[in-house]
Parts: structure tokens; C-alpha cells; sequence
């Protein structure tokens, strides 16, 4: 059966904030657009292992591989991620993706938060870290984001 | 992760989204998701297989050609975790029957750690600055498995969680050498809790913090959910 299924049904039917309305901006022509991680995996590029930023997130430079999974949780499995973090966070499959020109470029940053917040209506990320979030990959020309779990 | 979609695209980006969890998804209503039955930590589905994953990825891409919004799709294929089959991995032999069979084990797979950072170049064992300033915390562990009074056994609540996720690194890290492969899902999890006296020896002090009514955070990040717990004395 698997772990999976026991940790899934714990987590199926958390509250979630109710945005009531799905808000849906039009994405550009794939081959043109602008590509950008987010992951919720708590990957951090300093070195640090654990997350103290809440529900803040942390700027991962395009080019970097070096990075620490800095996520709370202990209920997935983390040696896929230590063996290709592009199980988690394709960020090797985006350059590919550019150069092959299905995608029109990455950005220069992607960017990590760590989700299983314990505040599940998210206040901090719905009104201030997400929208900075927002600010800081259109000032780099992002017009489509790639969310990624763990 | 659902709550960002909705604020990137209130910001004028647009998003899509790989759901782990279909109730969220479901219950959140994020303008695209493609729902992935893979393995919780590998939502790609497999880890060096840059075919499948550009398949994973062909498939979330082409939702944002899609009008008929909220969209949550799923990915036609699935795949379960092994965690009931553990990795087998040998161990090294008892070499001190001085100190801890755990602290003992740990010591002995320490050349194939050092192989695997010298052949990776990383690791995640970053929390207490490397593993020979883990010995303290695992003979803290140790007293804890005894019973004696945690508070006094040298590792704050919050230190409690860090080694325990320093100590998996290592043992994975130490996985990843030894079988010269990625384990399937779970795998090597399974091989630290239920095959190594490491495994043994942190179900054993998650169980004496809870019977000595520690608070959840203590214990909590010791042993995964679906693990067993420790056999009883």
C-alpha cells in the first residue's frame, strides 16, 4: 500500500483559505513566455538546512544546483531529491525546454517557499510575501510560473 | 502552493501547478493544476529520468492553452511509493562494544558517506555542522531511549528535530553510495527505520517523549507518520 496513502489521507482535507473566485491571467504563446520555478519544497541556496522564514520565501539563482531541502517536513521521500533535484525543482529540464525553444527563456531566479504552513488561511503569503514574490519575477520579465510541491 | 497561483495571477502571471495532494487542489481551485499520483517528494514521478519528466512537464504546459478554467487534470500515469519493501543495504560489523550499537553503526558508515560527498560534492547534512558533531546528539538520543529525563539529556526541542533530520541525511546520503542507485520512494527511509539500530534507536526516544509527555515538537520530526512505532520493551 504504501506510506504515501497514510500521510495523504491525513492531509486530503485540510482547510484551505476559500478565494471564492479563480482569478486567471492569459498566458503568452508557450514559446515566447518567460519561465520561472516556484517551489514550495524549502529548497534554500545558503547553505542552511533548516526554515525559519515562515511563510517568506528565498531567491534561487538559475544556475545554482547546490541546494539544501530545508523543508520541516518529515512525511516524503527526500533521497529522490538528493539523487535529481529535477524530481522536485526541473530546473536542468527548463534549460532544456529553452534551448530547444519550446519555452522563450528562464529567468534569472526562481524562487522557494516551504509549504505545510500551520497557518492554513496564509495571511502572511496572501497579502504580503506572495504578491513581493509576484513583483520580484515581473521585474524580471516572468509572465508564467511553474509551481512545484514536495 | 494553490494560494500562490491565486496571487501570481491577481499580479498578472500566469501559473500552473503540480498537485500532490488532490483535495486541495480540488478544494483551493487554482486557474490550472495537472495532478500527479507520484510519490509525496517526487512530483516529477522519477528522479534522473529527464524523458518522464519532460513528459510531466509537456503535460502541465499544455494547460495553459486551456479556457474552460479552473482546470485540475490528471496525469494518466501513477506511481506508488515502496516504502514496505526496504532497501537492502549492508551494514558495517560491531567494531566498539563500548559506546552504542547506534553511535557504533553510524561511525561505521562513515567512509561511505565521505565517498559520497567527495563523489556528489553536497550533502544535507548541514544542521549540526557536519557528522562528527552529530556523536554528542545521538548519545543524547541514547539517554532519551533509556529514560532519563529529556530535558536533561542535552538537546533542546528544537535541536531534537535538527538532528534527527541531520542523522537521515546522513544514512541516505550513505544509502545513495552504497547501492550505487536511487532507491525507489521511501526505500532508504524504510532501511533506516526498520533495518538499522539508528532506526531503532529513534523510534525508541520518539516513544519515551511521548509516554514522558514531552510536547508534540520534541517528538514530532523524529520518525516519519507511517513508520511503525518502536517494539514495545
Amino acid at each position: 500500500m504504501g506510506s504515501d496513502v497514510t500521510v495523504r489521507a491525513g492531509v486530503n482535507d485540510i482547510d484551505a483559505f476559500d478565494f471564492a473566485t479563480t482569478t486567471a491571467t492569459i498566458a503568452p504563446v508557450l514559446s515566447s513566455a518567460r519561465v520561472a520555478i516556484v517551489t514550495t519544497a524549502g529548497l534554500r541556496a545558503d547553505g542552511v538546512g533548516t526554515w525559519s522564514d515562515g511563510q517568506g520565501f528565498v531567491t534561487l539563482d538559475a544556475q545554482a544546483r547546490n541546494l539544501v531541502l530545508a523543508h520541516a517536513s518529515v512525511n516524503f521521500d527526500r533521497v529522490g531529491l538528493m539523487a535529481d533535484i529535477n524530481v522536485a525543482y526541473p530546473v536542468d529540464r527548463l534549460a532544456e525546454l529553452a534551448e530547444r525553444g519550446t519555452i522563450g527563456s528562464v529567468a534569472t531566479n526562481h524562487l522557494s517557499f516551504m509549504g505545510a504552513q500551520p497557518d492554513h488561511n496564509l495571511t502572511t503569503l496572501r497579502l504580503d510575501t506572495g504578491p513581493a514574490a509576484a513583483k520580484q519575477l515581473l521585474d524580471d520579465g516572468v509572465d508564467v510560473v511553474l509551481l512545484t510541491p514536495v | 502552493m494553490s494560494a500562490l497561483a491565486h496571487v501570481f495571477e491577481n499580479a498578472g502571471l500566469a501559473t500552473v501547478g503540480i498537485s500532490i495532494v488532490r483535495g486541495q487542489a480540488e478544494r483551493s481551485r487554482p486557474p490550472r493544476m495537472l495532478h500527479c499520483e507520484f510519490p509525496l517528494g517526487r512530483p516529477l514521478g522519477i528522479p534522473g529520468d529527464a524523458v518522464f519528466q519532460h513528459r510531466v512537464l509537456a503535460a502541465a504546459f499544455d494547460l495553459l492553452t486551456r479556457v474552460d478554467l479552473p482546470v485540475l487534470v490528471d496525469f494518466p500515469e501513477t506511481i506508488v511509493d515502496d516504502a514496505d519493501t526496504p532497501l537492502s543495504c549492508v551494514l558495517p560489523p560491531r567494531h566498539n562494544a563500548d559506546i552504542p550499537a547506534a553511535l557504533d553503526e553510524f561511525i561505521g558508515l562513515r567512509p561511505a558517506w565521505n565517498r559520497r560527498l567527495a563523489s556528489s560534492g553536497q550533502t544535507s547534512v548541514v544542521r549540526f555542522a557536519g557528522p562528527e558533531n552529530l556523536h554528542a546528539a545521538i548519545a543524547s538520543f541514547v539517554k532519551i531511549a533509556d529514560g532519563e529525563d529529556w530535558q536533561h539529556a542535552g538537546l533542546s526541542v528544537g535541536e531534537l528535530s535538527q538532528a534527527a533530520a541531520d542523522i537521515r541525511a546522513y544514512y541516505e546520503e550513505v544509502a545513495l553510495e552504497l547501492t550505487g542507485h536511487t532507491p525507489l520512494a521511501r526505500q532508504s527511509e524504510s532501511w533506516l527505520y526498520r533495518a538499522t539500530a539508528m532506526g531503532l534507536l529513534l523510534r525508541r526516544a520518539q516513544a519515551a517523549l511521548k509516554a514522558a509527555n514531552a510536547p508534540r515538537e520534541a517528538w514530532f520530526r523524529l520518525v516519519p507518520t507511517a513508520q511503525p512505532p518502536a517494539p514495545s520493551a
